[in-house]
Order: C-alpha cells, then structure tokens, then sequence
C-alpha cells in the first residue's frame, strides 16, 4: 500500500462495504439535525426580508413589531455593522442589510419570540420604507455602462460596472497553438444557474450563558469558518464560542458559508441570555442560495486532424448575484481544472465575474468546474464528430498521464481516466451505438476530472488543514475526534474506518467526535472534496501514532520485537507466530501503564509544490485529482421535446474505495444530481423575482425520473491518499451532464448549447427554424 | 388584534400508545410530533407537501403529516418512524437501508422508510415499478434513488424468506 504503509495483514474495514456508522441513527430518525434540539425557554427566530431586488433602505420603524405580545427582541443592520465575507478578500455582507437591500429575500431584519408563529407574525409589523432603485438582473446588465444602469451593487467596488472579478491567465503560446491547428472550434454555450436543495432547511440554535461563553449549533458544512465568522461579526473572542455541527441535512456546497439567520441566533442568544432557534423556510432556502453559478462560456479550441489539442481559450461570464461568496474562487475554478483532464499546447483563460440583483451564487458540488466542463465536453464530442474520432478512445488518447505537470502548472499523480473511460465504453458498447441508434435515440459520453480538496486554505495561514486525535479507553472503545462536518457522504464513517484498520479493531468500536470547536482539532470543513484525503491523513496518522504505543507495549509482554506485531480482530499479534496474541484492550492498558494517557495526534498539510508561481495559482492545486467518465442513453420525444434518461453508467476513480458501498453512493447521487442539472433544474427569474422558490415548481429528478444507475468504482493507487483513497463526493457529477446533452445531440442530431435541455429547446433545436439556442456574442471580458 | 385560538384537549394514538395533549386546533400533525411529542425522527423539507420529508402513516396509509391537522388523526392510529422498529430490533426495511447505504444524509430517510413498510405489508414481493411508484412523492437529494430500490427489493425478500422460513 505504497508509503502509507501499513495495510499489512489486516484489510477488514477498509475496502469492506460495512453499514456505515451513522446509519442506525439515520434509520430510526434518532439522528439528531439542529432542527431537532429544543432547549427549555427556547426561543424562535424569523428574519424579515427585502421584498426588492435593489433599493435604498430610508427607514426602519419596529415600535410597533415590539409591542406584539411575545415579541422579545428584534434587531436591525445598525445592531450588527460588522462585514464579512467567507473570502478574506470579499468583505461585502452584514447580517442585515444596511442602507440599502441588493436581491429579493435579503434579511433586513430580525426578531425572536415565545413561539414560530408569533415571530412570523411580528414580521409583518415591521414597518421600512425603500427608495427602489434599477436593478441589475443579468449577465448583459452587469456589464453595461454604469451611466446607463443606474447605481453600482456595490459602489465601494474598484472594478468598472458592475464587475466583481476578472482574471486572465495565458500558459504557453496561445497564437503559435492556434496557428499550428488544423482545425479550429468556436462555440458558445451557456450553463444556467440551479441550487442545491438539500431536504434539510438550515437550522441553527444558539445559547449565551451567563458567563458570556456562546454555543451555536448550525447546519454548516465549515464550523471552523462559522467560528470566525461569528466571533468577527459579534465582536468577541474566539476562545469563548463553540460551534458544533450536527449531522447535516444534506449539504452539497449549500450550508458551507455563514449566513444571516446562524449570525442572528448567535446575536439574540447573547443578547436576550435564553437559548434561540433560527430554522428557514424551504423559501428561504432559495433566497439563501450560494449555488450553481449561471455562467456563459466562449470556448475556442485549435486542434489537429488526428484531435490532438494545440490551443484553447476559455472565457467565462459568471452571474453572481448580489454578493461575493466564494465567487472569487469560483472564478479561477471556471478555468483552472480543464487541463487537468486533457493535454493542450497552449491555454488561456479569460473570467469574470459580475454581481446581479439575485441571491448570491457561491459552490455547488463541482464548484465552478462543472459549467466550463459541459462546454468543452460538448464541444470535444462535436470535435470528435468532425473527425470521424470514437469520442471514447479519442478522449483517452488526450488524456493527462499520471505522475505529470498539466499547462498549468498543476501535479497530477494517480490518474484512472483511460481506465474509466474504457469502463463505460466497454459497459453500455458506446463505439457500437453511437450515431448509429434509431432517431429520438442517443448515446453520449464524457469525462472529468476534479480536486481531492484545495491545496491552499480560503485564509492564508501556514497551519494544518485537518487535525485529529485518537484515544484509547480503559475499556478498550477508541475515539477519534476530529473537526469534519458530516453532511450525509460518510465523513464519520471514514474517520471511524481508517481508525479501525488501523487498530485492528471493529469499527463500532470506534466513536467519532466530530464538529465540535471545542472538542475536536480544526478541520476546514467539508468542501472541495477535502475531507477523506485530508481529515483522513489526519486521523491516520493519529491513529498510527497510538498504535505505535500500543505494538511496543505488547511487543514488551509478548516477548518480540514492536516491529512484528500485526494488530486485527480486536488483538495484537506476532505477525510470524499469531497464536502468541495479546487482546487490544489488554494492550491498551499496559500501554497506558508504560507511557500515560493513551492519545495520539495527526495533522495533515497539503504538500507546498502542487501549483506554480502566479496570481491565481492558488486554484486549482489539489494533492491528487479524481478521474470520471460516464456514458448516457436518453430517449427523446419528438412531439413534446421531452427526454428521457434511460441510462447512466458511471465511473469514476476514486483511488482506494475505503467503503465500496459509500463510493457507489456518491457515484449514484451524483450520476442524478447531474441529470437534474442537465434537464430540469434551474434557477428562474421573472423580473426581480425569483419564479419557482418551491420543491413542486423547482424540479428535481423523482424516483420515476431516475435510472437505476451504474456506479462503477475505479481504484487506482493515490500513495499520498490515506488507505490509497482519493474523493468520491464531486468529480462523478461533473461528466454527467455533457454526457447527456452529447446523448441528446446524438439523438436528434442537432446541439444545443444551453442547460437545462427543456422540451422548449429540444423542440427549437428541432424545428431549426430558431436553430439551436445561440447567444449573443459575448461581450468581452477585456472590458475589465 | 384577535384572541388567540384556545388550545384543544384530545388523545392521538401514537406508535401504540395513547397520548392525551392540549394543541392548537389548526397545528398540524407535523408540528405536533416533533413540538409537542418531540418525535422528531419525522422531518420537514418543505411544509407544503411537496417533499415527502413528514410522511407518517395515520390508519396504516402514508399521509404528508404537514398537511394534515392533528386534529384529523384524533382515534386513528398514527406510526412514525421511531414506530417503525419492534422494541430494539430493526424493521427489515430500516435493516435494508442500513446494510445498502440508502440512507446517505438520512434528512428523507424516514419518510422513505415508513412509505416502504406500508408497501411491504401489502406486498413482499413487488416489481421495481412498483416500489418506485410508491415512493413517487418521496425526494432525496443524496442516493439517486437507486440503493433506496435495492433496500426496498431487498427488506422484501427477507421478509419472504422469514414468513417461509
């Protein structure tokens, strides 16, 4: 098991497909979500919101609000002035807005009450009055001239218009590549915005005790950021605030960024001293958004006669709504990972991004890499269609090799595309069906590649970006803690599985302390597919460090060297004779008699070589990539324009797949969350509101909708994985949706260059009298 | 400003066993599980019965628990999830979830699960068709739905394999 090292005998957690930990609770509904506490005097929270998309703020009067009966308190942007911004470098939001609102469903305001309905109630007391002002609700908006659009979003913005990020970045010779093509493809495409959806609404409980010392529960995917947040926000000390994530409804990039409603239960715990309840509306989980981006792509690429890639220049246009969120790496991400799956002579890469009067955009699993991808897979498809290339082999053939530098600078190691690509082909006879299949009928295929966590942390610190700690009980139970933030992909169960493996002990044996500011060292969160490499190091070499302990206390009592001791079935060993055992619990206890309390410590760091030198370099390096491939069979209807998925098989390389069935998991959740991107879900605007802030009329993909889909894991070997792992919780859902817009290109024999592919656009594309849905030419991001 | 409505006195059956509790009469069952009960293994997702999240079954039939007034259920059985289990033993359904992983985030979880049990007391044995019809009105966000069908299919024939056995 390459430098890790230690796999030796033993093997019976990781790579076993066990129930995973949390399951139990998970299936008896004893699992405990923030929305599920209640404390005794418990207060309950409502947030007043802006019912304009841009407007000066002229007055606030809540006299009347606060006499309601049972009304406790109520506060506005004056009482939390304070700014911040999950990016160091986009300090642009308050909990409440002040002086003026920017997207419909931002929180003017705030109160809690004896009870939900009281609070709600009192909302509409609230009496502000607004100046309204234009507003900006588009790509084409933000970047007119601001004379013509009115007010900037945000005046004190150095960038021209309404611009929040610009950036280029050019590796190689861009003109020589395109010189030396054969062939040169020019399309535009746009990636409509969607959101997340996760089934939990954002809940969070606080409480203040009397010794000023602050507990807040959230539903956060990064407690370690919310704990800056609200000590930065609240104006008080770090070490006195405890933040501690509770299992997590669903997260998918949703719940990784504070956001008002946990600040303001932080702010009326304190200031009212009674425990306080803020849970949102499934409608506010809309306003509350931080999703997809929507992001209008112009994508050039220069190619040879046999495919081979001589130059590319991407240029994306990222909606991002009111505020900046991760936007700024959401932009890099537009450009940073397309090398990281194919070779290019040349690369260049053109982003900006522009701030609207909507909710603001910010990750969706895939953060940023999966709007660009579904441009260059789809063009890459109508490449290979030119060329008279399988898109298969085609693809396989431009593929990054592992162990190298992609043009961007960025190290790539273990790397299972050819190996995923051949898998899919192979599974469903892609070479055999494509544009061979009767009309109405398509097979597509396409691949990725993504993150196994960002190399660098959202704040430039030079500490570790996880940390764990093992201990070991009298009883022989061990417990690792550990900062992770479990939103349903497993995190627990991983931490508890390399524990484990590592002690030799089952894995209900070993408890799992997680997300807990107090208790348990800083893990950055549970974003950019991080947390199995990273957490997982961490905890590993925790682990490591008590079993070394431990092998030289029993290798003490046993009589032989520590290097001989194999640790499995709850008993350490002599590897060479495995009758001469001790218990695990046995040896914990002289362990601890030799050498005191029984804990070790890990930490992992991203290696400091994976990027190069650059502004912007900072996105995009990851200590290893994942590698997906997926092929679709759709079935569209001529006559409504609707299609139907009738197939997906998916594959995706995760390294060593520490628990089979979790992997498969996340390629199945991902395989459909993809198809719902691909054909239905969409953030949709009718002027300044927001049309479908509703599960019924926002749709998403039912049991009825989805395939039975074919995960397939690909293991390679990541050395500097813990076990060999890599990520399995993104990468899969990137290749889904050009795998299905190439299937329905492939049925009907025309492309269409926007998402989601709605009956509308698959009709338009047919009738071709609209043609396929073009865009605008772009206006130029050289503006900036 | 209007009086507010007085709280009514009655006694809902819950997972066997008869409660008597004063509840507002317009609260919903939803709220009276988890608020007043503190079940709280029933979920809300969206409060307007668009989700699934709330299922419970009241006279052995799902019903969206969101959408329906405690005042409704008075002498008709209700089972929630946490009803689900007989003493410390897990229904073959929630047994299925657990060994497949079709509980992910576990947020849809019960609501699936007590949507199944009511499919497997009609039959054992149905077609895959057919336990995706059942769980038509059921989201989730994590699995794909796939290991959801497979637990159902599966708690199915063990409990085939138990009546035969």
């Amino acid at each position: 098991m390459g430098n890790n090292g230690a796999r030796s005998t033993e093997g019976h957690v990781v790579g076993a497909a066990l129930p995973r930990i949390d399951g139990y609770a998970k299936v008896t509904g004893a699992a405990l979500f923030a929305d599920d506490m209640a404390f005794p005097r418990m207060l309950f929270g409502r947030l007043l919101r802006s019912p304009h998309a841009h407007a000066r703020i002229l007055s606030i009067d809540y006299e009347k609000a606060l006499r309601l009966p049972g009304v406790v308190a109520i506060a506005t942007g004056r009482d939390l002035p304070v700014r911040y911004g999950i990016l160091p470098s986009t300090q642009d939001e308050t909990v409440f807005a002040i002086e003026k609102v920017r997207y419909v469903g931002e929180p003017v305001a705030g109160i809690v009450a004896e009870d939900e309905r009281t609070a709600q109630r009192a909302t509409a007391l609230i009496e502000v009055r607004y100046e309204a002002l234009p507003s900006v609700m588009s790509i084409d908006d933000a970047l007119r001239d601001i004379a013509e659009s009115g007010e900037k979003i945000h005046p004190e913005s150095r960038k021209s218009n309404n611009i929040h990020k610009d950036v280029h970045l050019t590796f190689g010779d861009l003109e020589a590549g395109f010189a030396d093509a054969d062939r040169v493809f020019d399309d535009e495409y746009f990636f409509e915005g969607n959101t997340h959806a996760a089934l939990e609404e954002h809940s969070a409980v606080a409480i203040c005790g009397a010794d000023g010392k602050l507990t807040l529960w959230s539903s956060t995917q990064t407690p370690h950021y919310l704990h800056r947040v609200v000590a930065a926000v609240l104006e008080m000390s770090a070490s006195r605030i405890r933040i501690i994530a509770p299992p997590i409804g669903g997260g998918f990039g949703g719940k990784t960024e504070p956001v008002a409603h946990e600040l303001a239960a932080a702010y009326f715990a304190r200031a009212t001293g009674r425990p306080v309840k803020f849970t949102l509306t499934r409608e506010e989980v809309f306003y509350t958004h931080r999703g997809r981006h929507p992001v209008r792509i112009h994508l050039q690429t220069g190619v040879k006669n046999d495919g081979t890639i001589t130059a590319c220049r991407l240029q994306t246009w990222l909606d991002g709504g009111a505020f900046g969120s991760y936007g700024v790496a959401t932009t890099y991400y537009t450009g940073a990972l397309l090398p990281v799956t194919y070779k290019m002579g040349a690369y260049a890469f053109d982003g900006c991004r522009v701030y609207t009067n909507k909710p603001p955009c910010g990750p969706k699993r895939g953060h940023g890499t999966t709007q660009p991808r579904y441009a260059f897979e789809s063009q890459l498809d109508d490449i290979a269609n030119a060329l008279g290339l399988d898109a298969g082999t085609y693809r396989a053939a431009i593929a990054v090799d592992p162990y190298s530098r992609t043009i961007n600078h960025l190290r790539v190691t273990s790397c299972g595309i050819r190996e995923a690509l051949s898998a899919v082909s192979e599974r469903t006879d892609y070479g055999a069906k494509h544009g061979k299949l009767a009309p109405g009928r398509g097979i597509g295929l396409a691949a990725s590649a993504y993150l196994c966590g960002a190399g660098l942390p959202i704040y430039w610190n030079p500490m570790p970006h996880s940390g764990a700690v093992v201990k070991v009980d009298r009883g022989g139970g061990v417990t690792v803690f550990c900062g992770t933030s479990d939103c349903g992909q497993g995190s627990q169960n991983m931490l508890a599985a390399i524990v484990a493996e590592t002690l030799g002990v089952e894995i209900l044996d070993v408890s799992v302390c997680a997300g807990d500011t107090d208790l348990t060292p800083v893990d950055l969160g549970s974003y950019s597919s991080r947390v199995t490499f990273m957490a997982g190091n961490a905890a590993r070499s925790a682990a490591l460090e008590v079993r070394e302990r431990i092998a030289a206390a029993a290798a003490a009592e046993l009589g032989i060297a520590p290097e001989r001791c194999a640790f499995a079935s709850g008993r350490i060993f002599d590897r060479e004779e495995p009758d001469r055992a001790l218990a695990f619990v046995d040896a914990a206890r002289a362990a601890e008699a030799r050498c005191g309390t029984l804990v070790g410590v890990g930490s992992y760091t991203p290696p400091a070589d994976l990027h190069g030198d650059f502004k912007g370099s900072g996105v995009g390096p990851s200590p290893a990539y994942s590698y997906s491939a997926c092929v679709a069979e759709v079935e569209v209807d001529f006559e409504t324009g609707e299609v139907r998925v009738e197939r997906i098989v998916l594959a995706h390389d995760c390294g060593r797949a520490l628990n089979p069935s979790i992997v498969e998991g996340q390629i199945e959740g991902s395989a459909y969350m993809g198809m719902g991107e691909a054909l239905m879900e969409e953030s949709a605007f009718r002027d300044d509101l927001h049309r479908i802030p509703n599960l019924l009329d926002y749709k998403t993909p039912t049991i009825l909708d989805t395939p039975r889909i074919e995960a397939i894991v690909i293991e390679t070997e990541e050395l500097e994985g813990p076990y060999g792992a890599k990520e399995a919780g993104e990468g899969p859902l990137n290749p889904v949706i050009p795998a299905i817009a190439n299937a329905v290109a492939d049925a009907i024999g025309a492309r269409i260059f926007a998402t989601p592919i709605v009956p509308e656009r698959v009709l338009q594309a047919l009738d071709g009298t609209t043609g396929p849905l073009r865009l605008r030419a772009p206006v130029a991001a050289r503006t900036a | 400003m209007s009086a507010a409505p007085s709280k009514m006195l009655a006694t809902l059956n819950v997972n066997g066993r008869d409660v008597t509790l004063a509840f507002l009469p317009h609260a919903t069952l939803l709220e009276v599980l988890r608020e007043e009960l503190r079940l709280t293994g029933t979920k809300h997702g969206c409060e307007l019965g668009q989700c699934g999240a709330c299922t419970v079954l009241v006279d052995g039939a799902p019903v969206l628990s969101c959408l329906t007034l405690a005042a409704e259920t008075i002498d008709r059985p209700i089972t929630s999830v946490e009803g689900i289990a007989v003493a410390d033993a897990l229904h073959p359904v929630q047994r299925a979830f657990l060994d497949l992983g079709a509980a992910q985030c576990g947020y849809c979880t019960p609501g699936f699960i007590v949507a199944a049990v009511h499919l497997l007391e009609r039959t054992t044995s149905p077609s895959e068709a057919e336990i995706r019809e059942a769980l038509a009105g059921h989201l989730c966000r994590c699995t794909g739905y796939t290991k959801i069908v497979e637990a159902v299919a599966l708690a199915g024939q063990r409990m085939r394999a138990t009546a035969h056995g």
